[in-house]
């Protein structure tokens, strides 16, 4: 629990401080793919689903968040609200006909669903289609606090970020955690002993779901605008990726994998074509020689060092 | 070329040229900085991507050399993948961290529009040429934003007119199923209407497609002389593929509502022989346009789009009012670009307008068959020259509220 | 005469195109489902392997001048043998692992291609013109049938047949059957099974390659062409359910015709009628129309 309890540390001490090494609007976006990644790996690493659709949840949920604050003038937290909500119901749709099958097939109807909802993204008129929602405005949170403010809208973010966090750490170390947890070892003996498996996974589903859309409708709050690109299969790849490279089953692999792969985006722009090549380079090798990833490598390391100690 | 794409700063030449550089004390920092944000990967890297950055290159290099200006010019240049979020994310970035005082190509319409406003916001100029929606002038406009080579009003205007007159009376279009492809459509359908043709029908197909052989057959079936393809890139370059495949041409006649030179090269002159097309620039039209383009060519070994023409246009464009306004401050550079008539291989008398809108003389070409090409990139014969006030929206018919005052 | 107010020209037309689909659809699929029944990995890169079948036909032809006849036989043997390279370095590693890592190393592989083929050749695309043999076309009366359309449809149908027969008549597809079962067993027979696993992965890769070949002087040679497609055949796979040869066959040429249908009466709708489909399917059937529950 210690080591647990020092990861918090760091990672409220570099939010608070970040903004001021790095560009925030960086920051804000790494802390958006963190908390996407996190809420993914609740599925993955800690459920043993791999969704192949998250992208649906991300997505949706900002071109919801970017309708209701342009369109119908909502505040920017009832935003957020909206996404959530509209995540979590897509969520139990898509999870309720997803865990009837696992392994490949689970990620085979995730994807396909999720390409589904690309398709109603791109014909609804009210996501504007290929020009995407633009020029959602960031608007005054509980009607005080000026979202427009880079600062602001950061510190905002970043309350968001740890809340959701703590969400996800909380869910983990709860009995309903260890009953995912049981599933993902051995499901057969999670369902004789008496668990009601596919309930538990569909609640996992529907909160991690649920996670990502708070994440998607927070990024189309920084951006101010929704696009196609968060609703793309593609996405739904770099989230696995972001989780896989750091260590999935780990709380903060997620946030450090997400760092990276935003982080090699924003860095590795002027790459082009590139950044897709580095990006399969980097998944071929996680996948063939670093299946722990970054902090589960870590991990392992400073447990071995121990025990030589 | 290679390492010249992955520099992204440069124009060391500026201090070469001038060895006694003085602060400039208007303009911030002493540099103008401009930000190529570009498609550099994906479907039109190929119409703007790596030679949207030459060109600019090529624009800052002759800028310094001739106009001996007495601030520094650097230019930095990110792929923006055709994203809207990207595009938005490296623009802040960028004139947050990076100064940068003017962003150019911005090929598609949604990176154009995600870009404009955040320029705007932070008083930076956008220097549109790749994308073509009309909204950037219209219901969009904004008092930052100089929209450059060419839009969905101004292709019609050439192609479906010539080739109304021309006896294609009957109209039947495929349209790519978003934003850009339904305004082309409506556009070239008023445009025909007004001309004295007929539409007979549209089939919307999806973005991006690859199969267009049954819409080709709806098309066909419809009985239509003309077929109007309002797509782009790809989705052109399939559909007139596969219209040839099916026997449908040269039966009907294909109108490409938007086309590039380099569409055109790479499907070959057999498949498009005969076609209309408008364009803001062709190379081989006079001799300033030649001796330009080569240079263009002897570095990226293709011949510029109207683009890539547009962005070096542009950018001189844009220098010279920097420094005859003596301040890299957007509003009074705006003005000066306004007040400049735009004068230069690519634009006779071009005129911004308060919308944004360049305005200057629209091309309509048609594209040569096989045994009249006499060298590469021999594509055009160049049939009519629509003057810049019938190319672009009308003032009268603008709905961007900058034209009102 | 009408039929719902289309003319039964133009729907025959339609139906005859979503014919041609549906061949490519099937060809990928029954790609996939050999390499799944076996190896058990969904072969995400089968989408990039299909567009380097495309750009290797067109190499060959542009700087080789391998003709189309040549390149037919000669590609797929060539991309199948680089797809046996990816099974003994890559892929073999991970067969003691879940199967998930499977679909994570060829996703990244997908996008490794993908990408240099990309930085080699842009992304505009290159032409492939139809061979001479093949050009021109049939008036049906409906509709012009272009000559090499009509050869798509009678290569493929005899391609996903003769793989069938193979797989479920002949001994060597009775070792495969085996294979997919119980491996040991086999093994213990004295069947070398990790060669067999590798030659049947080469297989299904020479299957996509052979599709992207067909495909080349259909569409644009260009390197996003297997990343549109792979998606739908996902769906198809899903529909059909993975559990038979026959089945992925039958989907696939099936989903073609009704894609086509979905073009007469609501052409916008073409795109998402494939994942409608999945979505009802899967109500009612969880593991697809031909699948088995596992």
């Amino acid at each position: 629990m210690k080591g647990k309890h020092i990861g918090w540390i760091v990672l409220i001490v570099l939010g608070l401080v970040a903004p001021f090494l790095v560009y925030p609007v960086l920051v804000m976006k790494i802390l958006c793919f963190a908390l996407f990644a996190c809420a993914f790996n609740l599925l993955l690493g800690y459920t043993g689903l791999l969704s192949f659709g998250h992208a649906a949840f991300l997505g949706w949920a900002g071109y919801t968040c970017g309708y209701a604050m342009k369109e119908l003038g909502l505040s920017p937290e009832l935003g957020l609200l909206a996404g959530t909500a509209t995540a979590a119901v897509l969520g139990f749709v898509f999870g309720s006909l997803a865990i009837r099958r696992s392994g490949i097939y689970f990620a085979m109807v995730t994807l396909a669903l999720a390409q589904l909802v690309y398709f109603l993204a791109l014909q609804f008129p009210f996501t504007g289609g290929e020009d995407g929602l633009q020029g959602v405005p960031r608007g005054r949170l509980f009607g005080l606090v000026d979202l427009a403010d880079t600062m602001n809208m950061y510190y905002f973010v970043l309350a968001v970020f740890l809340g959701g966090f703590w969400v996800i750490d909380r869910a983990i170390h709860s009995p309903f955690g260890q009953v995912l947890k049981a599933i993902r070892e051995n499901e057969p003996r999670a369902i004789s002993l008496g668990y009601d498996v596919d309930r538990y996974k569909l609640l996992a589903f529907v909160l991690s779901a649920a996670l990502s859309g708070l994440a998607g409708a927070t990024k189309t709050l920084v951006f101010q605008l929704a696009s196609l690109t968060d609703v793309h299969w593609h996405m739904s790849g770099e989230i696995v990726l972001m989780t896989l490279l750091g260590g999935m089953g780990t709380v903060f692999g997620p946030i450090v994998g997400a760092t990276v792969v935003v982080g090699l985006q924003n860095y590795g722009a002027e790459l082009g074509q590139w950044v897709s090549v580095l990006t399969g380079v980097i998944f071929v090798i996680c996948v063939l020689a670093f299946r722990r990833g970054i902090v589960g490598e870590l991990a392992v390391l400073i447990r071995r060092s121990g025990i030589r100690m | 070329m290679k390492p010249r794409i992955l520099a992204s700063a440069i124009a060391a030449a500026a201090l070469a040229a001038h060895p006694m550089l003085a602060q400039s004390a208007t303009i911030s920092d002493g540099v103008v900085k401009l930000g190529v944000l570009t498609d550099m990967s994906g479907t039109y890297s190929d119409l703007a991507g790596p030679g949207a950055v030459e060109a600019t290159r090529m624009a800052i290099e002759d800028f310094i050399a001739n106009e001996k200006p007495d601030f520094k010019v650097e230019m930095v240049s990110a792929d923006h993948q055709n994203k809207a979020d990207i595009s938005a994310n490296k623009a802040r970035e960028w004139i947050d961290t990076a100064q940068v005082d003017a962003i150019v190509d911005l090929v598609t319409t949604s990176t154009a529009l995600a870009v404009m406003k955040v320029a705007n916001e932070k008083n930076r100029i956008s220097l549109v040429t790749g994308a073509g929606s009309t909204p950037i002038t219209n219901e969009q406009c904004n008092d930052t934003t100089v929209h450059w080579a060419y839009d969905t009003y101004s292709l019609p205007v050439g192609t479906a007119k010539a080739v109304v007159q021309q006896g294609g009376k009957t109209w039947y279009f495929i349209t790519a199923d978003y934003a850009f492809g339904h305004s082309l459509e409506k556009n070239t359908a008023d445009v025909v209407k007004k001309s004295g043709g007929k539409v007979l029908g549209s089939v919307r197909h999806p973005f991006p497609g690859s199969d267009f052989s049954s819409f080709l057959l709806s098309a066909q079936a419809s009985g239509a002389q003309v077929i109007g393809l309002a797509n782009a890139g790809n989705d052109t370059i399939n559909s007139i593929k596969q219209a040839r495949e099916f026997g449908i041409t040269p039966k009907q006649s294909l109108a490409g509502l938007l086309m590039f030179i380099s569409d055109v090269h790479s499907l070959g002159l057999d498949a498009t022989a005969g076609m209309y097309l408008t364009t803001g620039f062709y190379w081989d039209r006079n001799d300033e346009t030649r001796a330009w383009s080569k240079r263009y060519f002897d570095k990226m070994k293709r011949m510029p789009t109207m683009v890539q023409a547009g962005d070096y246009s542009a950018v001189y464009h844009y220098l010279k009012a920097v420094k005859s306004a003596g301040t890299d401050e957007a509003k009074a550079v705006m003005a000066k670009m306004r007040a400049t008539p735009v004068n230069d291989f690519f634009a006779k008398n071009g005129q911004v307008r308060a919308d944004g809108r360049m305005v200057h003389d629209m091309y309509l070409a048609q594209v040569k068959k096989p045994s009249e090409s006499k060298y590469p990139w021999d594509y055009y014969h160049i049939r009519q020259v629509i003057p810049g006030a019938e190319a672009y929206i009308p003032a009268a018919e603008s709905t961007c509220p900058l034209m009102k005052k | 005469m009408d039929i719902f107010g289309i003319p039964i020209q133009a729907l025959m037309g339609q139906l005859l195109i979503g014919l041609i689909n549906g061949s490519f659809y099937a060809i990928l699929s029954l790609g996939l489902a050999i390499i799944f029944g076996l190896l058990n990995i969904i072969n995400f890169s089968h989408g990039a392997l299909y567009m380097m079948g495309a750009f290797v036909a067109w190499i060959g032809l542009t700087y080789l001048g391998i003709n189309y006849w040549v390149a037919l036989v000669a590609v797929p043997v060539v991309v199948g043998l680089f797809g046996m390279i990816i099974e003994r370095t890559m892929l073999k590693h991970l067969y003691r692992l879940d199967h998930l890592y499977g679909l994570l190393l060829t996703f990244g592989l997908a996008l490794i291609i993908e990408g240099l083929f990309r930085y080699r050749f842009g992304i505009s695309g290159e032409s492939y013109p139809v061979p001479e043999l093949l050009s021109g076309g049939f008036n049906l009366g409906f509709m012009f049938l272009p000559k090499y359309r009509a050869w798509v449809i009678a290569v493929s149908l005899v391609v996903c047949f003769g793989s069938w027969y193979i797989i479920e008549r002949t001994k060597l597809g009775s070792y495969l059957r085996a294979g997919t079962e119980n491996p040991q067993l086999l093994q213990a027979f004295g069947i070398n099974v990790p060669l067999m696993i590798t030659l049947t992965y080469g297989f299904g890769v020479a299957l996509a390659a052979f599709a992207g070949v067909l495909a080349a002087p259909v569409f644009q040679v260009n390197p996003v062409m297997g990343s549109n497609l792979i998606i739908v055949v996902f769906a198809v796979v899903v529909i059909g359910g993975m559990g038979s040869i026959m089945g992925s066959i039958v989907t696939g040429l099936g989903l073609g015709l009704i894609e086509g249908l979905t073009r007469v009466f609501y052409p916008e709708a073409s795109a998402v009628v494939i994942f409608v489909i999945m979505g009802i399917v899967l109500l009612l059937r969880p593991a697809g129309l031909f699948g088995r529950e596992r």
